[in-house]
């Protein structure tokens, strides 16, 4: 059964080989003239300012609070999409099951949208 | 494909579904109609737990089982069922006037209130390991953002993030029990772990007892037992009074309703094994909640280590695991959802907003300002105490006579030196509101919903004593499943 | 057999040791990037165990979402300077925990090599496709009906949490 997994395993290294070998040849081969401008962090070609550590709004996190929360959701139609076209005379039974779970959520999708927590202002 | 669903299972969630759709109706107005919900959605939220209330009596002497056994509606299921709905219905009323003083936000506070009730009902008629710990989730979550409501105050936040650490922890290990259940029995079914520990090569198996072990963790402290207490005084003393009163009675009647159906009904054939470590937990609980409950200064934080202190001698009833035992549970937690509710709306009173003036000192010379909250006070004092004529007298009695009947002599003493002990502090209240005399009258605003619940509270208190028999002969039906 | 074996003993090393690389990090974003990896490791030892399903749930879920997640909060934070200020008021704890650690693992090896698991009834060969989504699709929506409609309240709830403890000021 593993087995099945074995284009995977290959891939996986051939995609590793691929990234590290190009980093590590081009370290080897390529010509390295360091002066100071060239070392500074890329910004749109701007002088650089300050750290890369500026601290983030707060509202980055609800939006990743609330995008982890319909995650789970679309993960729970994914098994339900792949079984629902065999499962002939219980797929009544399997539509109304997911418009329960679907309907409780979009309470919930309604009352995000209807407190603002969706407008970035 | 089987479709494993008949239309009859759906009955047994007729009050579930009552409390969803009423908590869904209270966010939908908060959405669309702010200002009527603030005004609307306590009373909403009233009227839904009353009609879960009557679905759960309409329940009462059926028998079912739905959705493949993952849940049974039986006469003890009901019976917690109704502890922890009138818990809900008298923590509402309380809250009345609290969110609006609080300025918490309203819609959001009774819809979370709702949502985590239908995880209690679940728990407590869920008959499979893994409804069971769903359960658990729905109930606490709900609890552990209803914790660190007042975002205003620090220390509801550090409350509120305490419990969900240590609330996850306890979850963690209780499903690490239910794997290893699982993997001893092959099944997370309670029934079938109940056929399967008919063969002695189950019995017998590390595995198991290890699963054993770590589920009774898991609920031990959601109950609030020692050794698994330690954020109960933190928790009820940061959270809003009136949640740590919806808690007191929801969550510890949920999960011993739990409790129950896994150590009892599922593995009764294991309590040999499982009965050491239900005494040491049940003897150090009622002693040290009762000892340092001595040592509070704050109110709040001395009805945390009280309830802690009640959690053992409900499991006193759990170890005794025979007729009487079964019988006293809900019969102890109906009881102390109106003793304990009551204490906690005379509390809610008596702090002003920001959940000031929560100190025992407070409390002096109530009684000669507010003679009738006093003396409510004193009676739920009472009640927690063990003394007559209350609930508290009654329910204590009934544990007793399941530890005597289970020749349990050495529990037994411990009960009684511990309800002993435990007057001291419920009686020093009492002693502080009717000795003292303060310098100036203490500030008290007893809002009418308020003082309903408290009259409610003290009436069920008064009547659980004088008339037993109106859950004793419902709890004969409990009795019999054994 | 052997390739399992060999497979278990790297994906262990490698999830151990970026597991207590994730506590050493000074480097906060350094600590979440080894748990990226951690998580992988885990989806791999899903994998090995037929899970399949479960182990791009893995994936996609920790690996994607809550890393991403667990990235905001280490920056909302910037703790760079506060990370080495913090006093550690209980040092006792740190050894406590040590001890008992250590005494789980010895506790958990003498277990294991008493053979205790072994007393755990085998499982039946599972079939070819076990694990994938159709087989969980079907336990998930016709056996276990009931936990899955109740997850929807969980995460009605986790919804209407999550704004009333993350939003700024009262909408």
């Amino acid at each position: 059964m593993l087995v099945q997994y074995l284009p995977f395993l290959v891939l996986f290294i051939v995609a590793v080989a691929f990234a590290g070998g190009a980093m590590v040849l081009s370290r080897l081969l390529g010509p390295k003239r360091p002066s100071a401008t060239k070392l500074e962090p890329y910004e749109s070609g701007m002088v650089p300012i300050g750290g890369t550590r500026g601290r983030f709004p707060i509202r980055f996190y609800l939006v990743a609070l609330l995008f982890i929360l319909f995650d789970i959701e679309i993960i729970f139609l994914y098994p339900w999409a792949v079984i629902f076209l065999e499962a002939g005379a219980a797929r009544v039974f399997l539509f109304f099951e997911i418009l329960v779970f679907l309907g409780v959520i979009t309470v919930g999708y309604v009352y995000i949208w209807r407190k603002g927590a969706l407008d970035w202002e | 494909m089987r479709i494993p669903v008949d239309p009859s299972d759906w009955l047994i969630l007729i009050p579930e579904f009552i409390l969803l759709g009423t908590a869904i109706a209270i966010l939908m107005i908060d959405a669309f109609a702010k200002a009527a919900s603030d005004r609307s959605s306590p009373w909403i939220s009233l009227a839904g737990t009353a009609g879960a209330i009557v679905a759960a009596v309409f329940l009462w002497g059926n028998p079912l089982s739905g959705f493949g056994g993952m849940i049974v509606n039986d006469d003890f299921g009901v019976l917690v069922s109704t502890a922890i709905l009138t818990g809900t219905a008298l923590a509402v009323l309380i809250s009345v006037d609290y969110v609006r003083r609080e300025e918490l936000p309203a819609g959001e506070y009774y819809a979370l209130i709702l949502l985590s009730t239908i995880g209690m009902l679940l728990m407590v008629s869920s008959a499979n390991l893994i409804m069971i710990f769903l359960s658990l989730e729905v109930l606490s979550i709900a609890l552990y953002v209803l914790t660190g409501f007042a975002r205003m105050r620090p220390r509801s936040q550090e409350a509120g993030m305490k419990y969900f650490l240590l609330g996850s922890f306890s979850a963690a290990i209780l499903v690490y029990g239910v794997a290893l259940i699982y993997g001893a029995t092959g099944t997370v079914d309670l029934q079938s772990i109940a056929d399967e520990l008919i063969s002695p090569g189950v019995l017998g198996n590390p595995v198991l007892l290890a699963g054993a072990g770590l589920v009774l963790v898991g609920l031990g402290f959601k109950v609030a037992a020692v050794p698994f207490q330690m954020w109960t005084p933190d928790v009820y003393e940061g959270a809003p009074s009136t949640v740590a009163a919806f808690m007191s009675i929801g969550s510890k009647a949920a999960a011993f309703a739990a409790l129950v159906r896994v150590l009892i009904f599922a593995m009764g054939g294991l309590r040999p094994e499982w009965l050491a470590a239900v005494w040491v937990i049940a003897a150090l609980t009622m002693t040290v909640g009762n000892l340092v409950a001595i040592a509070q200064d704050n109110i709040k934080r001395m009805l945390a280590y009280s309830s802690i202190a009640h959690a053992g001698y409900i499991l006193v009833a759990v170890a005794a695991a025979n007729r009487l035992g079964l019988q006293s549970i809900p019969f102890y937690l109906i009881a102390y959802a109106f003793m304990n509710l009551g204490a906690w709306a005379v509390v809610t009173a008596v702090t002003r907003k920001g959940e000031e003036a929560v100190g025992l000192s407070d409390y002096s010379g109530l009684f000669w300002s507010h003679p009738v909250l006093a003396g409510s006070m004193g009676l739920f004092m009472f009640a927690l105490a063990g003394i007559p004529p209350t609930a508290g007298f009654t329910a204590k009695i009934y544990v007793f006579m399941a530890a005597v009947a289970a020749d349990m002599i050495g529990l037994l003493i411990i009960a009684i030196v511990t309800t002993i002990i435990s007057a001291y502090f419920y009686l020093r209240v009492t002693v502080i509101m009717f000795m003292e005399r303060p310098a100036e009258p203490p500030v008290v605003t007893v809002p009418t919903p308020l003082a309903v619940a408290i009259a409610v509270a003290a009436a069920g208190t008064i009547w659980l004593f004088l008339f037993p028999g109106v859950t004793q002969s419902f709890t004969d039906t409990v009795a019999r499943l054994l | 057999m052997i390739a399992e074996l060999v497979i278990f003993i790297i994906l262990g090393t490698v999830a151990v040791a970026t597991g207590v690389a994730v506590i050493l990090s000074k480097n906060p974003v350094h600590a979440v990037l080894f748990l990226v990896i951690n998580f992988f490791s885990v989806a791999m030892f899903y994998l090995v165990l037929s899970a399949q399903f479960v182990a791009f749930l893995q994936i996609l879920v920790y690996a994607g979402a809550i890393m991403v997640l667990f990235l905001f909060v280490v920056m909302l934070l910037n703790l760079t300077g506060a990370i080495e200020s913090v006093q550690d008021k209980l040092p006792a704890q740190k050894w406590v925990g040590l001890a008992l650690g250590i005494a789980l693992l010895l506790e958990a090896g003498v277990v294991t090599a008493a053979g205790v698991f072994r007393q755990v009834p085998a499982a039946p060969p599972p079939s070819p496709n076990f694990g994938t989504s159709a087989p969980v699709g079907v336990k998930l929506f016709f056996d276990y009906l009931l936990p899955f409609e109740v997850t929807s309240v969980l995460l009605l709830i986790a919804i209407v949490g999550s704004i009333v403890l993350a939003r700024r000021r009262t909408y």
